[in-house]
């Protein structure tokens, strides 16, 4: 048998051998045993030194095809085993994907405070400062400075808490922030822009509507040519803010002892579209707040010349905005703190 | 304030539905709370004439009654009013009628008898109790004799007048009368008021000056005026009359005490009677009371009366406490025939103090207080005795006794078109400004830019320019003012540097896992003195609304466990909250408290519940620990954290409590609530922290600067020591890190073991121990010459065993 039917009965064989192996370990062996240094093909190059030299070339080359065609063989049948050793695995690892993913553990802002937070980011954005103050106030900078003497009738609208100090109340407005801050303002370093968010208090028994203790945003503009329209031009923007683009606002006249004149603010229901419905009581409009401008006195009071500045306040309770947006029907539940109500809110932007 | 729609049109023809006139005055003038007609939702309510009541058979309070409705036949109904007689005209609620809150009325039997409809109350058909009267009260209402039979009962009783009830602000006392809310509507539709004016008629004969003379102290009572109606009698008031009071939600008593509260309504202007025969001699004050001066009033209660009380006195003492209640002994009744007629302004402020004192807050008392027409007092007291003489068949006294009158006259605002404009950024003309002006009613003088606005008495709400800013915008209508946004220069708006931490280490609390809590800020004194991270006193209200809320809270963790509680007694027993809010100390003689920014944890229950994929996570005091030493990390506070056992905080488990300190700075606490404390606000096991969230705040942020991450290998070495129970991880790590030398990264606990493997008092601590240089690859050697120094040094220094 010459060199050549050597190497074709040995291609024959060893191709047979190749697709036959089943796993990775078995076509290593098979390429180790047949193309390695000792494997039959180098056997048999091994054999060409007793060829005639004109029949060199020819077994040669022909040896070296089929060394590359076995490589090629085996190379692609180890494709195949591994191919079918993924698809085998793949199959394996399938999973029920509609088993419940992992909770992430994640607590949550309270409802008020996300209202309050988009306020003053509304506020922030239109170069406002927030101002904090005491909630234990005096009753100086809580009503007097207000406009609200001793004696004034107004102060029936709101029921306060006095310490044992007679002095001293839980403020019912953070307005007194307001009056604090014009007190110290200098106007040379530009307009005042504020809003000062809090708690405040009022001497009332807790029920679904009313509750002892709920916040409050106040705003106030003070410059030399602040207008009645910047202030509608305001408003309209919270309201957009918090209750949706499409919403319109309406102003009624109203009295605030701080303010003259005094607007009582509705916008427009975002339940019905105005419509009419259970929430704006078929009316279409919600009252949400309260404005109005600076009345002059509290300028005065505070020593700023009335007849040179003057600018808009308004105050809005975020329990009040919460329980419109959300639907809450009872105040006190902002303050129980049942898990499962604060954690119902947890949609953010 | 009640307006029927009836009663205005005397006064000014304004010829627009009634619901769009609520509308347009809650757009212009104040606010609306109901807008109604009281027969509005009923059906087939007629007038009824009984022409035969008899006993029902069955019953001992029932009564047969064959009704005239005006049909072929009377109609059968059975009756149970005590005060149903033969031959009374009653309202009939027919078969298939509806009467108030939409009952429906049928055919029926009542013990065995037909019974073709109900004789009604006014209370069935909707009118409140509050205005029915008396003699009505209890049982069917008896309407006139001309009522005809058949025919509907509404307009008789009023019911079909429209009425708008307003809710009247305080600057705005002027619309708590008829003639002020014509004035306002004449102004909002630019119509004429026309008033009537009483023409008084005195019997000349008698002189007012031989009954009474009064004094009055001015700063007391402004004006104080009285007039003599004589020979009165005294009976019910005519029906149109009635039906005016009680529209206007005031209950008709009779025809003297009827004319003053018509004449509150019209005028808004508060009378008070006295039965004359009852005043003890002819010398009437207005004074301070004296102190222990008493007077019964009205409503049969004996007061003591103080000397910040305005009283009226005869010669005997205190007869009306002034602009809140007349007294007993001079009150009108059946038999009065001769009637003083008070009409009076009281001093605003007294007469608040004193209404609040007894609690007497009445029509005329919230008028004194906000304020009355000045202008038109003598000419209520001329229209009321006018009235009353008319009705009683009296005579009016010749002149009126006068203790005090104010001269009253206009006041003048000045105002300019520029500030109108600039306040209100409009474009208003001269024209228009001047045109809202005299819609209201005000004299106007107008120089180029200036008007001088004259404004009279019946406007006592208005006296700064800003006041007619207010009346033009509103008239204007605010639905025509532009919307802008304030111009200027811009200043950008940010977070001062406390504002922005308090707001990042509520971010940081969420992301950790915990939702946000607000409670309660006043708490009773027991709690508030609970939790305390510094000893401070208690701040308390005067006058708490309840016990529950008596003291300002001095910790957040009460407050916590409160929602803690809340939610376990309703099953929801795996609770993460944090708080952040201010608590109030307050030193010792010195009455205002400060105010400090906290933040605090409660945790009970599971942290983590078990899932088909995992594990549950239990609360524990360390995974409470890690979320406190997270917060402080994150707000760049990274060394020189101490937690350090104490036994020191009452409320707390003496074993499992920390103090935290930054150096030698105290924040606050972590720890198991005790169990005791736990037991009383009836919860398991909880976990809770309390900081002091400004001196976070306030400390020096540890810089965030690169450190190059070395390229060289690491090298580890475990370590087990088998130690006594008694000494702390701290030392140990102390230790390490002292003696390990320069090449140690990192020390770390992997595993702590108490148990049957270990001598009893002793555990078993497990470090792993990692040693990297930053220029070069460590060798084996030299990581363990350091090693075994730190472990030579550990068995020195803590008797520990190698295991």
């Amino acid at each position: 048998m010459g060199l050549k039917d050597k190497l074709m009965e040995l291609q024959q064989k060893a191709l047979e051998e190749i697709s036959s192996a089943e796993d990775l370990k078995k076509i290593n062996d098979i390429r180790v045993n047949l193309l390695g240094k000792k494997g039959p093909i180098t056997e048999v190059l091994r054999g060409m030194r007793d060829l005639p030299k004109e029949e060199r070339p020819n077994v040669g080359s022909f040896a070296n095809k089929v060394r590359d065609e076995l490589t090629n063989a085996i190379t692609e049948r180890k494709d195949r085993i591994e191919a079918l050793k993924t698809a085998k695995r793949l199959e394996e690892e399938k999973i029920d994907v509609t088993l419940p993913g992992v909770p992430v553990k994640a607590g949550q802002p309270h409802i008020i405070m996300q209202v309050i937070d988009q306020i003053e980011k509304l506020f922030l954005g239109m170069g406002y400062q927030v101002v904090d103050g005491p909630e234990i106030e005096e009753d100086h900078y809580n009503f007097e400075m207000m406009n609200l003497p001793k004696d004034h009738p107004a102060r029936d609208m709101q029921d306060t808490f006095y310490l044992t100090d007679n002095n001293l109340l839980m403020r019912t407005q953070t307005s007194p922030v307001q009056a604090r801050t014009m007190e110290k303002h200098d106007f040379s370093k530009g307009p005042l822009k504020m809003i000062s968010p809090g708690k405040v208090y009022r001497r009332d028994t807790d029920d679904a509507t009313h509750s002892h203790q709920f916040h409050q945003i106040e705003g106030l503009v003070l410059d030399k040519h602040i207008t009645m329209a910047d202030l509608k031009g305001t408003l309209q923007l919270i309201a957009r803010t918090i209750f949706g683009e499409e919403r319109e606002i309406r102003l009624r006249p109203s009295y605030f002892p701080f303010t003259e004149p005094s607007v009582e603010v509705d916008v427009s229901c975002f339940k019905c579209n105005g419509n009419g419905c259970s929430v704006c009581k078929d009316t279409g409009w919600i009252e949400v707040l309260g404005a109005g401008m600076v009345h002059p006195n509290v300028l005065k009071i505070s020593g700023i010349d009335a007849d040179v500045y003057g600018g808009f306040a308004f105050g809005l309770g975020p329990d009040r905005f919460a329980m419109l947006k959300y639907g809450v029907d009872d105040i006190r539940e902002f303050y129980l703190n049942d898990v499962r109500f604060l954690k119902q809110f947890s949609q953010r932007g | 304030m009640k307006i029927s729609t009836k009663w205005l049109s005397d006064y000014v023809n304004i010829d627009v539905e009634p619901q769009v006139l609520a509308e347009k005055i809650e757009r212009t003038a104040v606010e609306v709370d109901d807008a109604y007609r009281l027969e509005k939702g009923l059906k087939k309510i007629v007038v009824g004439e009984t022409l035969e009541v008899k006993n029902h058979p069955n019953s001992d309070h029932l009564h047969v009654c064959q009704v005239n409705v005006g049909a072929e036949e009377p109609l059968q109904i059975v009756c149970g009013a005590p005060n149903i007689a033969a031959h009374q005209k009653v309202i009939v609620a027919l078969p298939n009628s509806r009467i108030a809150d939409n009952v429906k009325i049928k055919r029926g039997k009542m013990r065995g008898e037909v019974s073709e409809g109900m004789i009604c109350a006014l209370q069935e058909i909707g009118f409140s109790e509050s205005v029915v009267p008396k003699e009505f009260v209890e049982g069917i209402y008896v309407l006139p004799a001309e009522a005809e039979p058949g025919k509907p009962v509404y307009p008789y009783l009023g019911m079909d007048e429209d009425i708008i009830d307003l809710d009247v602000t305080p600057n705005r006392a002027d619309m708590l009368s008829m003639r002020g809310t014509a004035y306002e509507l004449a102004a909002i539709y630019d119509k004429k008021v026309s008033l009537p004016t009483p023409a008084i008629k005195e019997t000349a004969a008698e002189k007012t000056a031989d009954y009474v003379e009064v004094t009055a102290d001015s700063d007391l009572a402004s004006t104080y005026l009285m007039r003599v109606i004589k020979n009165v009698t005294i009976k019910e008031s005519p029906m149109w009359l009635q039906k005016r009071l009680w529209n206007a939600g005031v209950r008709p008593i009779n025809n003297v005490v009827d004319v003053t509260n018509y004449i509150l309504m019209d005028y808004g202007q508060p009378l008070h009677s006295f039965d004359y025969d009852k005043i003890s001699g002819k010398q009437i004050t207005v004074r301070l009371a004296k102190a222990g001066e008493q007077l019964t009033t009205i409503d049969e209660q004996k007061r003591e009366l103080s000397a910040a009380d305005i009283v009226i006195a005869d010669e005997k003492g205190p007869i009306a406490l002034a602009g809140t209640m007349g007294g007993q002994d001079t009150a009108i009744d059946e038999k009065t025939t001769t009637v003083a007629l008070e009409a009076a302004v009281f001093n605003p402020s007294l007469v608040r103090k004193t209404a609040r004192k007894y609690n007497l807050h009445s029509e005329a008392s919230m008028r004194f207080e906000r304020g009355i027409n000045r202008q038109t007092v003598a000419e209520a007291l001329d229209a009321a005795a006018q009235l009353i003489a008319d009705l009683g068949e009296g005579e009016i006294t010749a002149g009126i006794a006068q203790g005090a009158l104010e001269n009253i006259a206009s006041v003048e605002v000045k105002i300019t078109l520029t500030k109108i404009n600039k306040v209100l950024g409009t474009k208003l003309t001269s024209e228009d400004v001047e045109d809202i002006f005299r819609r209201l009613g005000f004299g106007v003088k107008v120089d180029q830019d200036l008007f001088t606005v004259s404004i009279s008495p019946r406007r006592w709400d208005i006296s700064i320019a800003a006041d007619l800013i207010e009346e033009v915008a509103r008239i204007y209508g605010y639905d025509n003012l532009p919307a802008t946004l304030p111009t200027g220069e811009l200043v950008p708006g940010h977070y001062t540097h406390v504002q922005k931490m308090i707001r990042e280490t509520r971010q940081i609390m969420e992301a950790a896992g915990l939702t946000q809590a607000v409670s309660y800020g006043l708490t009773t004194a027991a709690k508030a003195k609970s939790f305390l991270m510094q000893p401070s006193e208690i701040t308390q209200l005067s006058f708490p609304m309840s016990s529950d809320r008596t003291t300002v809270r001095m910790n957040l963790i009460s407050g916590l466990l409160d929602d803690v509680a809340y939610n376990v007694a309703r099953k929801v027993n795996d609770v993460a909250l944090y708080e952040q809010g201010r608590v109030f100390y307050r030193e010792e003689g010195i009455s205002r408290p400060t105010e400090v920014e906290h933040i605090a944890g409660a945790l009970t229950g599971l942290f983590e519940t078990a899932t088909w994929h995992d594990a549950k996570i239990p609360v524990d005091f360390f995974l409470t620990k890690g979320i406190v030493e997270h917060m402080l990390y994150s707000l760049g506070i990274t060394t020189g954290i101490r937690f350090v056992q104490t036994t020191e905080h009452q409320e707390m488990h003496p074993g499992r409590t920390a103090d935290i300190y930054v150096e030698d700075k105290y924040l606050g606490f972590v720890g198991e609530v005790h169990p005791t404390v736990a037991k009383e606000y009836h919860i398991d096991r909880t976990y809770v922290f309390e900081l002091d969230l400004q001196k976070i705040v306030e400390m020096p942020k540890q810089s965030e600067i690169y450190t190059p991450v070395s390229k060289y290998p690491a090298i580890t070495r475990d370590v087990a020591l088998a130690v006594a129970k008694t000494v702390e991880n701290d030392a140990i790590i102390n230790a390490i890190k002292k003696t390990s030398g320069k090449d140690l990264a990192k020390v770390e606990l992997f595993d702590v073991y108490e148990g049957k493997h270990i001598a009893a008092d002793y555990k078993s601590l497990a470090y792993k121990l990692t040693y990297q240089n930053k220029e070069k690859t460590l060798l084996d050697e030299e990581v363990t010459k350091d090693f075994n120094k730190v472990v030579a040094k550990l068995k020195e220094e803590f008797n520990v065993e190698i295991r």
